[in-house]
């Protein structure tokens, strides 16, 4: 695989700093780096003492293992920092983390706060380059690239596919990044749910169609992606019960069916299952929410190798 | 002790007229287009303009309590410098400007080390709670000009009502901070096109809006004055308009950020971008200059609010709200609004000093014969550069840091006394 210096310390904050071309070119690069993480000995020594640090100022669990099992398997070194957002809040500030951090020799930042706009702080105070993991409703880019890089694989262009999100837009950063890259590569994206989940000036900010209908945002849709509905929102008085969003918002075998057949079924997880899809769907033939899993492995060893300049 | 400024071009009651300005002590003696009494010191002014000291109806010195942003010194030598020479100061200290004490602590501060006059605005409720009345009566007779609970905002209508009629009773206005706490949530920034972008939670202009109506309707029935702060979207104006044409006494401020600045300065996660209310839409913005210009908006007003540097220096969800704007206000407006042609000078200066004197009945705010000597002479063909280095204020929260303005204060006296001279 070639390096090319025109991701050489860059900063992932978010799809926008990337032209279509970059794009693709993550995504061949991520491709190489699947084919790794299917053989028996999985890692390659090209970014061998590197340290890359993960900066957790939000729980996940599971995009934190997949960021550093992507790190491993280059052979960087791995850090990692997990804090509370109110421990932050009380005691040392984000600044003084990352000074911290950066007196220890971090080549590499992958953080997930809570606050949009904090990996720009983290490359601020560091000065070195920071793959954001997921800021706030923000923006989370990984998943966006490993979202495309799944289609991709299994559709080719992205070019003119229609690829409807439902759900909770308004808290969704998966969407917001995922918009951004799919409209970059082409495609044409719906974006559905209830109105008091949908953000203001959606057609404006991102050419996407806004659809209330699930009927109507599915009609030929080649690809449809759940999104996850948490039962806080009901609290927060934007919608009465989850049995009421399920009964309009649900993608099951009744709703599906107006997509194209054999559309592909995705979700970025953890999915509740029997709230915003049905297990039928969720393990069709058509859903390919397990490789998503496994294709964001790829994707972030992709960034890491291109951004850190590892030789292949 | 006598000071001659030969030749400005002074503003007098509405217009600008070359002529000459004599002080004695703490009083202006004499305007005329030739003075040729002997003085002590003489200011040769050809090409400078002389204005009346700037009047700022609202404003945070942060004294008691929070001295670690701004104190009633760092403050007032900032406001001298920007070329104020009467602030008034809001009651969200630590503790509360809630009592006669400390009114009179304010007061006799800003006398002793103060570089401008210090006007004192009382809460309206006790600690700003929000739950029961001040003692208002009391504070005015300590001499304050206005009662608010600015930053926070009365939620309950019938308490509203009922502090409406007990200042209407001692003909005390009331400033309001317009803010419906449900609709503003968590909101960061103005809920438009940013908000959705950065997917930050926005403050709906509706957050202001539904209070300016329900106040606008409480103060028709109380016969209140109200005057209503740092006025944000273009709802907010037509709501007050409408209060106005029932020849209700209601009027409005504006801070010099939401003449200028969008929704879209915040793009960057810009802390100095934060504030309440939000910077807003284009259009919001636009409707703000045309209302400032026909007269709708009263007077500008700072809003001049310190933040230390670590506690803006965070992520935004988490930095506190508010900007600086003694030091820039004058110049910001001048150099974007005055020389592109959308707002006259007269009117600028007409905002900046009579306008928001008459609101709160200070004497202040003219340049006439008899009067105090408050003046601002400045040259509006020099630049200012607005560095932390040389921001005055003990905190550097300033949304125009590293940018360049015409319009230079060269010196403001403030009762004939000097009280900023430029370099």
């Amino acid at each position: 695989m070639e390096n090319t210096p025109q991701f050489l310390g860059r900063n992932v904050f978010d799809l926008d700093d990337y032209s279509a071309e970059e794009i693709m070119y993550i995504l061949e690069a991520a491709k190489g780096m699947k084919e790794i993480n299917l053989r028996e000995y999985k890692k390659i020594p090209t970014l061998r003492g590197k340290t890359i640090c993960t900066l957790f100022v939000e729980n996940s669990t599971r995009t934190r293992m997949s960021f550093e099992l992507a790190a491993s398997r280059l052979s960087a070194d791995v850090v990692s920092f997990q804090a509370e957002v109110s421990a932050l809040q009380k005691g040392e500030s984000l600044q003084d983390t990352v000074y911290t951090l950066d007196a220890m020799g971090i080549d590499l930042y992958c953080i997930r706060h809570s606050s949009p706009g904090s990996p720009q702080l983290v490359h601020k105070y560091s000065g070195k380059p920071v793959i954001n993991g997921g800021d706030g409703r923000h923006a989370h880019p990984t998943q966006a690239l490993l979202d495309i890089f799944s289609i991709w694989e299994k559709l080719g262009d992205i070019r003119g596919l229609k690829i409807t999100i439902v759900g909770d837009i308004l808290n969704s950063r998966v969407v917001r990044s995922n918009l951004i890259g799919m409209k970059k590569l082409g495609a044409e994206v719906t974006v559905c749910g209830p109105r008091t989940l949908m953000p203001s000036f959606m057609e404006e900010v991102y050419g996407c169609k806004v659809q209330y209908d699930l009927q109507t945002a599915l009609k030929d849709a080649d690809v449809v992606m759940g999104l996850r509905m948490q039962l806080e929102r009901q609290t927060e008085g934007l919608f009465p019960s989850l049995e009421e969003y399920t009964k309009h918002y649900v993608l099951s075998k009744d709703t599906i069916k107006f997509a194209k057949k054999d559309a592909l079924i995705m979700h970025p997880g953890p999915m509740n299952r029997g709230i915003e899809i049905l297990p039928e769907i969720a393990d069709s033939q058509q859903s390919i929410i397990v490789e998503q899993v496994a294709n964001g492995v790829a994707v972030r060893m992709a960034l890491m190798f291109l951004i850190l300049g590892g030789k292949a | 002790m006598k000071t001659l400024i030969k030749q400005a071009n002074t503003y007098i009651d509405g217009k600008f007229q070359i002529c000459d300005l004599m002080i004695e002590d703490d009083k202006i003696i004499k305007i005329a287009t030739h003075i040729a009494d002997i003085a002590d010191r003489v200011i040769e002014a050809a090409g400078m303009h002389l204005f009346p000291g700037f009047v700022d109806l609202h404003a945070h010195l942060r004294d008691p309590g929070q001295t670690y942003k701004e104190d009633i010194v760092s403050g007032t030598k900032a406001a001298a410098k920007g070329g104020f020479t009467t602030i008034c100061a809001m009651p969200n200290t630590d503790p509360v400007t809630d009592n006669i004490a400390a009114v009179e602590y304010i007061h006799r501060r800003a006398k002793d080390l103060g570089y401008c006059k210090v006007r004192v605005i009382g809460a309206l409720t006790k600690g700003s709670e929000g739950k029961e009345i001040s003692e208002m009566a009391t504070m005015q007779s300590g001499g304050i000009v206005a009662v608010s609970d600015d930053g926070k905002c009365v939620q309950n209508a019938r308490l509203m009502t009922n502090c409406m009629k007990y200042a209407a009773n001692f003909e005390l206005p009331i400033i309001i901070h317009a803010e419906d706490y449900n609709l503003a949530g968590k909101g960061q920034i103005h809920a438009g096109k940013v908000a959705s972008r950065l997917g930050l939670s926005g403050i709906p202009a509706l957050a202001e809006e539904v209070i300016i109506a329900r106040d606008t309707m409480l103060a028709a029935s109380t016969k209140v004055q109200l005057h209503i702060a740092h006025v944000s979207s273009a709802g907010a104006l037509e709501l007050i308009q409408n209060a106005i044409a029932k020849g209700l006494p209601i009027s409005c401020e504006v801070t010099p950020h939401h003449l200028l600045l969008t929704e879209e300065a915040t793009a960057t996660f810009d802390t100095n971008m934060k504030m309440k209310p939000p910077l807003r839409s284009e259009k919001d913005r636009a409707a703000l200059v045309k209302a400032l210009r026909e007269g709708l908006i009263a007077c500008i007003a700072t809003d001049h609010a310190p933040h230390a540097d670590y506690e803006k220096e965070r992520e935004f969800d988490h930095a506190p709200f508010g900007v600086i704007g003694f030091e820039t206000a004058f110049a910001v407006i001048y150099h974007h609004l005055v020389l592109s042609g959308e707002l006259s000078l007269e009117r600028l200066i007409e905002v900046l000093t009579e306008a928001p004197a008459k609101l709160f009945k200070l004497d202040c705010g003219r340049l006439a014969e008899g009067k105090a000597a408050d003046m601002v002479l400045a040259d509006l063909n020099q630049d200012i550069h607005i560095e932390a280095d040389n921001i005055l204020s003990k905190s550097k929260n300033s949304p125009w840091l590293n940018q360049r303005f015409k319009g230079k204060i060269l010196y403001t006296f403030c009762d004939g006394k000097i009280t900023w001279q430029a370099e």
